[in-house]
C-alpha cells in the first residue's frame, strides 16, 4: 500500500439549486482507517457519501480516489470503491448468485476468479446458504447483507457503508461491525450511522457533519482522552459525604444524585478517582463515564445554535 | 460490460411475466390477421391467375401481418420500455450502475441493446408463420428479408424512443404515455398531409417504415432510422448525466 490517502476530498460543495447541502468539506481517509461519518438528518452526510461514490456530480471541488480523479477518470476511480447506499440497489427478481455474478461483471472482474470472489463475499456476509434464494422473498437483514456482499465483492480499497446495520437483528450487528473491523485492517472504510455506540466500538476516526459542513473532526484516541478527563457517575456502596469527596485536589463539581450516586467531574484519570474510593474503602460499586462524550459532543454541535435534530 | 448489461436486462424482463405476456398475446393476434389474410388469399388466387404481374403470396399475405404487427407494437413498446430506467430510479437500483466502473454511455447502450435483443426475438417469432408457408409454395425472400429488416429497425426506433422518456420520470406510467403518445404522433404525422407537409412526412415513422415493407430499401429510410436511433439514445446519456449533475 502506498503511504498517498484513499480519498482525499478537497473543497467538495454541492448545490440543490439554491440550496447548500454540502458546504466545503475536505478530509482524507487512509489505509486501515474506518472514518464513523456522523450528523442528524438532512446534515449531507447522504449526499457527500453520493458524490464520493460518483451517483452525484459535486457542484465545486475534488475527489480522489486510490490517487484517481474521481471526475477525470470515473472509471479507474470507481474499480476502487464499493458502495452500499442506503437502500441496498437490489434487483428483486434475481438470486442471491446471479445478482453477484452480475455485479461481477460490472466491476470487471475476471471470469476465471468470479466464483472466488463470490464464495468469499458470501462467506464473509453469512449469506452462503441464500446463494439460490431470490432476493425478493430474503428477509430486510439479508438483502441488507447482500448489499455489503455487493459492495465488497471486488475487495475495493474503499468501502463506503450508508448505515450498514440498520434493519439487521443484534447477532447480525455483531457480525457486521466484526466484519468492518476485520476489513478495516486493509482497505479504507467510511461508515455512516446514526448509531452513536457502533462509532465507538468500530471506528478509529469520527466526523460530524451539521447542516453542509464539517464541524467536528477527530480520532478515537483523542476522543478516548476526553473521556478521561471528564464527568463520572461514581456509584458507591458506603457513601462519604459529599465534602470528603471533594476534599481531594483533583476533584472539581460534585453532585449528589441521591445517597449512593455522585456525579463527579475531576481533572486527571479516572483511575485516580477509582483508587480513591478503594483506599478510602467507600464500597465502589459503578464508576462509568456520566456522559457518552460523543453523544455529547453530537448533542453540542448539532443542537447548539438551533439546528434539528 | 455493454453485453452483461443488455443479457440482464433481457433476463429480468423474461423473469417477469410481462415478456411472456407480450410475446403470447402479438403472436395470438397475429396468427388470427395471418390466418384470415390467407383465406382471403384463397378467395382471390383465380383471379389472380389470370392477372399478369399479380402480387405474389409475400405481398398479399406476408407484408400485412407485418404491418399490423408494427401497429401491435406501436402500442405494447411503451410498456416494454418504461421500466428500463425510471424503474431503476425508483427502487435505487441504479446506484449499483452509477457506482460501478461502467460509463454512462456502456449503461445506455446496454439496457438499449436488451430491449433489441427482445424485439428480434419478437421478429423471429412471428416471421415463423410465414416462414412455414415455405412448405406449400414458394415466397419472395427477398421482400421478407426487407419486411424483417424494416420491422427491426422500427421497433429499435420505438425502443429508443421509449428508453429516453423512461429516463425522464421515475414513474413508470407516466414514461410509458408519454412514449406512446410520443410514437403515435410521430406515426401519425404523414396522414395529414397537405401541401406544405413535405417536411413533416420526412419526420415521420409511417413514411420511411412502407417503403421498405414494400422490399423498397432506401438507404435515405435506413438513414433515418440510425438518426432517430442514435439521436434518442444520445439525449438518453445526456439526460442521465445531466441527473448527476442537478441530482
Amino acid at each position: 500500500m502506498s503511504s498517498q490517502p484513499l480519498i482525499s476530498v478537497n473543497n467538495l460543495v454541492r448545490y440543490y439549486g439554491d440550496y447548500c447541502a454540502v458546504d466545503n468539506i475536505s478530509f482524507e481517509l487512509a489505509a486501515g482507517d474506518i472514518l464513523g461519518f456522523l450528523g442528524p438528518n438532512g446534515a449531507g452526510k447522504s449526499t457527500t457519501m453520493q458524490m464520493l461514490s460518483g451517483n452525484l456530480a459535486p457542484s465545486e471541488g475534488e475527489i480522489h480516489i486510490n490517487g484517481v480523479d474521481l471526475l477525470d477518470k470515473p472509471g479507474a476511480a470507481k474499480a476502487a470503491l464499493g458502495y452500499l447506499p442506503e437502500v441496498p440497489p437490489l434487483y428483486k427478481e434475481m438470486s442471491v448468485d446471479e445478482y453477484l455474478r452480475y455485479c461481477a461483471r460490472l466491476r470487471r472482474i475476471k471470469k476465471a476468479d468470479t466464483k472466488d470472489a463470490m464464495a468469499l463475499a458470501k462467506q464473509r456476509c453469512g449469506l452462503t446458504d441464500a446463494g439460490k434464494r431470490l432476493i425478493g422473498n430474503l428477509s430486510k437483514g439479508f438483502q441488507q447483507r447482500v448489499g455489503i456482499a455487493q459492495a465488497i465483492l471486488h475487495s475495493p480499497q474503499v468501502i463506503i457503508l450508508d448505515e450498514p446495520t440498520v434493519g439487521l437483528d443484534p447477532i447480525q450487528i455483531r457480525e457486521i461491525r466484526e466484519l468492518i473491523t476485520e476489513l478495516g485492517k486493509s482497505h479504507g472504510i467510511i461508515l455512516s450511522t446514526h448509531i452513536l455506540p457502533e462509532v465507538e466500538s468500530v471506528c478509529n476516526r469520527v466526523q460530524i457533519i451539521n447542516e453542509g459542513s464539517l464541524v467536528y473532526a477527530s480520532d478515537m484516541k483523542g476522543l478516548l482522552e476526553q473521556q478521561n478527563t471528564g464527568s463520572y457517575e461514581i456509584s458507591l456502596h458506603r457513601p462519604p459525604s459529599i465534602d470528603d469527596i471533594r476534599a481531594a485536589n483533583f476533584v472539581g463539581q460534585v453532585e449528589q444524585l441521591d445517597t449512593n450516586h455522585f456525579i463527579v467531574n475531576i481533572s486527571t484519570t479516572a483511575d485516580e478517582l477509582a483508587s480513591m474510593a478503594v483506599n478510602n474503602n467507600w464500597g465502589l460499586t459503578r464508576l462509568v463515564p456520566h456522559e457518552h462524550s460523543l453523544e455529547q459532543i453530537f448533542i453540542n454541535l448539532t443542537l447548539g445554535d438551533g439546528g434539528n435534530a | 460490460m455493454i453485453i452483461s448489461i443488455a443479457l440482464r436486462e433481457l433476463r429480468s424482463m423474461f423473469l417477469s411475466p410481462l415478456a411472456w405476456t407480450v410475446l403470447a398475446v402479438t403472436q395470438l393476434i397475429l396468427a388470427w390477421s395471418f390466418f384470415t389474410q390467407i383465406d382471403f388469399f384463397f378467395g382471390i388466387q383465380s383471379q389472380l391467375a389470370t392477372m399478369p404481374n399479380a402480387p405474389g403470396v409475400t405481398d398479399l399475405v406476408v407484408m400485412p401481418t407485418y404491418e399490423i404487427a408494427s401497429i401491435i407494437l406501436l402500442m405494447i413498446t411503451p410498456l416494454l420500455t418504461m421500466r428500463l430506467i425510471s424503474e431503476e430510479k425508483r427502487n435505487g437500483s441504479i446506484t449499483l450502475l452509477l457506482s460501478s466502473p461502467v460509463s454512462m454511455t456502456e449503461i445506455v447502450l446496454g439496457k438499449f441493446l436488451g430491449i433489441v435483443l427482445f424485439m428480434l426475438i419478437f421478429v423471429i417469432m412471428i416471421s415463423m408463420m410465414p416462414l412455414s408457408l415455405l412448405m406449400g409454395t414458394e415466397l419472395d425472400l427477398g421482400k421478407l428479408a426487407a419486411g424483417m429488416l424494416a420491422l427491426m429497425l422500427l421497433l429499435s426506433a420505438f425502443s429508443s424512443a421509449g428508453l429516453f422518456l423512461s429516463s425522464l420520470t421515475e414513474n413508470p406510467v407516466v414514461a410509458a404515455i408519454s412514449t406512446f403518445g410520443l410514437l403515435l404522433l410521430l406515426w401519425m404525422i404523414s396522414n395529414n398531409a397537405g401541401d406544405n407537409t413535405a417536411a413533416l412526412t420526412q419526420l415521420s415513422l409511417l413514411s420511411h417504415f412502407a417503403p421498405m415493407l414494400r422490399g423498397l430499401i432506401d438507404t435515405a429510410d435506413i438513414a433515418y432510422f440510425i438518426l432517430f436511433i442514435s439521436t434518442f439514445l444520445l439525449l438518453t446519456i445526456r439526460q442521465m448525466d445531466s441527473q448527476r449533475l442537478q441530482g
